[in-house]
């Protein structure tokens, strides 16, 4: 069985700052797996490495199979199937929500403009935003651009999707709503791969957790296992840090 | 003056204080008031202002002017501005991307291109286009007279648009563009697409200041040894100016190409006032 996502001693140097010092691991279909860890541990970096927005030093990359890594690879194609949200949402200042939603399916699917929009309306009331579809980003709060980044990137009909720290620009009344979402695509089945400091979204959603320190995987296992119960000592020390900010 | 602030003096009960600052200021106005005064009296009263009149504003020779000022020059200007402005707005984007592009000999083309044409003087490049005829035997500038003004402005605007075009996409936050490649656009389809639509508008204000300074260096044409339907301001002001032996043409010449800077210069910063607002 192929895996969704297949990582193989995977490095990353940004001149002489090593990122990721050798990771390896796997992420199955219908997996739901959070990356946590403290900033400047490479978590970002391993995300943006799946679809190549970082291009790797060393190292493979498999995505569904297929090496993303490879030089020949159609990575346009790849790009495709993997869907990704960002911290700063990115998305286009010069549409309209709508618009946002409609503009790679119609540029990149060439999906006709009835069927774009209808695919459109129907993901961004699935991250139910449905009345917002006029609104340009700038008239919307960061909780709504952010699902309209998601709902962007699932009308691709995407077979994974990468979320890099999806809550940590928004204010706190408004990462509820950004996790709720989350937590349905996760019901529905969505392989995902989640950068995150939300330790009880990690805790209740994520069927497996990493914690990466210093560019390695430190530790990979259950929720349960690597929240609750840690093995390692800088797992213990970044939790405790973490879970009770004022010492 | 020093900037350091003046030690506080603590108010002298009585009122027997020297002058407060605020004092010191109103009579330092008062006395840039009478100096401005003296100065406009001095004007007027030395000014000849009969012989002035008789050569700057004459108003019989200024009707002359009409209506060949708006029919043929004003006109003219209009189309060796507009017409260098769509070629300069066209090849500078071109060379602005050439130049960020991750192809070094683009980057070195453009870098060169833009280094050489803003670093000579526009009236340079108007002389040289008289002489194209004499180096490419058998070439003509397409378009005639009109092609070879709107050429000059072109290739001089150009190097200028593309700086103003380099910032504008330098300008569009990285993440835009890795949003873009993440829906699987091609770095083509993305710059199409997402970045250039958003960089053009970052740069409508700067870019309204560059037509008002091409629309201003339009009179080089004159240069160009125009002559009958093809003049534009300067030329048509300066001969009506040699023909009367009165500078009034050259007067009105210059009303009308104000008629036209002033408001574009006023629609040029509300349109940054507004940039600034939308952010």
């Amino acid at each position: 069985m192929t895996h969704a996502i297949e990582i193989r001693d995977l490095h990353k140097h940004f001149g002489k700052n090593e990122v990721l010092r050798g990771i390896d691991c796997t992420v199955e279909t219908g997996q739901v797996v959070c990356v946590i860890g403290p900033s400047g541990s490479g978590k970002s970096t391993l995300l943006r490495c799946v679809n190549l927005l970082e291009e790797p030093t060393r190292g493979k990359v498999l995505v569904e199979g297929v090496e993303v890594t490879d030089p020949d690879v159609d990575i346009d194609a790849v790009r495709r199937r993997i869907g990704m949200v960002f911290q700063q949402f990115n998305l286009f200042p010069h549409m309209t929500a709508l618009q946002n939603v409609m503009i790679a399916q119609q540029r990149v699917l060439k999906r006709g403009k009835k069927e774009a929009e209808k695919v459109a309306r129907t993901n961004l009331e699935r991250v139910g935003i449905g009345d917002k579809a006029g609104s340009y980003p700038a008239q919307l709060s960061g909780g709504q651009q952010q699902r309209v980044a998601i709902a962007r990137a699932l009308a691709m009909g995407p077979h994974l999707m990468l979320f890099d720290e999806p809550t940590s620009a928004l204010d706190p009344e408004l990462v509820g709503d950004v996790l709720a979402v989350m937590r349905k695509l996760a019901e529905e089945g969505m392989t995902m791969l989640v950068v995150t400091h939300e330790m009880g979204f990690a805790r209740e959603v994520a069927d497996r957790v990493l914690f990466m320190d210093g560019g390695v995987i430190v530790e990979d296992g259950s929720a349960d296992q690597v929240i609750g119960d840690p093995q390692q000592e800088r797992t213990r020390t970044f939790l405790k840090r973490v879970l009770h900010p004022e010492g | 003056m020093t900037d350091r602030l003046p030690p506080p003096v603590a108010a002298e009960p009585g009122g027997k204080a020297r002058l407060s600052p605020r004092k010191k200021q109103r009579i330092s106005r008062a006395i840039q008031y009478v100096v401005l005064v003296a100065i406009a009296v001095g004007i007027v009263l030395y000014a000849d202002w009969g012989s002035l009149a008789e050569n700057f504003a004459k108003p019989d020779v200024a009707g002359k002017a009409l209506p060949e000022l708006f029919t043929v020059a004003l006109r003219n200007t209009i189309i060796y501005s507009v017409g260098g402005f769509i070629f300069s707005f066209v090849l500078g984007l071109v060379l602005a991307l050439m130049r960020l592009s991750t192809v070094r000999p683009y980057r070195w083309i453009s870098t060169l291109y833009i280094e050489i044409f803003r670093g000579l003087p526009a009236l340079l490049i108007f002389l040289l286009i008289t002489f194209l005829p004499l180096a490419l035997p058998g070439f003509a500038v397409p378009g005639g007279t009109y092609g070879q003004g709107i050429l000059g402005l072109g290739l001089v605007g150009a190097a200028y648009q593309a700086e103003v075009f380099r910032a504008g996409l330098q300008a569009v936050p990285k993440g835009q563009v890795e949003a873009a490649r993440s829906l699987g656009m091609s770095a083509a389809r993305a710059q199409i697409t997402v970045i250039i639509p958003q960089a053009i508008r970052i740069v409508i204000p700067p870019t309204t200041n560059q037509f008002v300074a091409l629309l201003k260096d339009s009179s080089l044409v004159l240069f160009l040894g125009v002559s009958g339907e093809y003049v534009e301001l300067a030329k048509f002001g300066n001969d009506l100016a040699s023909q009367y032996a009165n500078a009034t043409p050259i007067m009105v010449s210059g009303l009308t190409y104000l008629l036209v800077t002033i408001p574009l210069g006023h629609l040029s910063t509300r349109l940054e006032k507004r940039e600034v607002r939308a952010r």
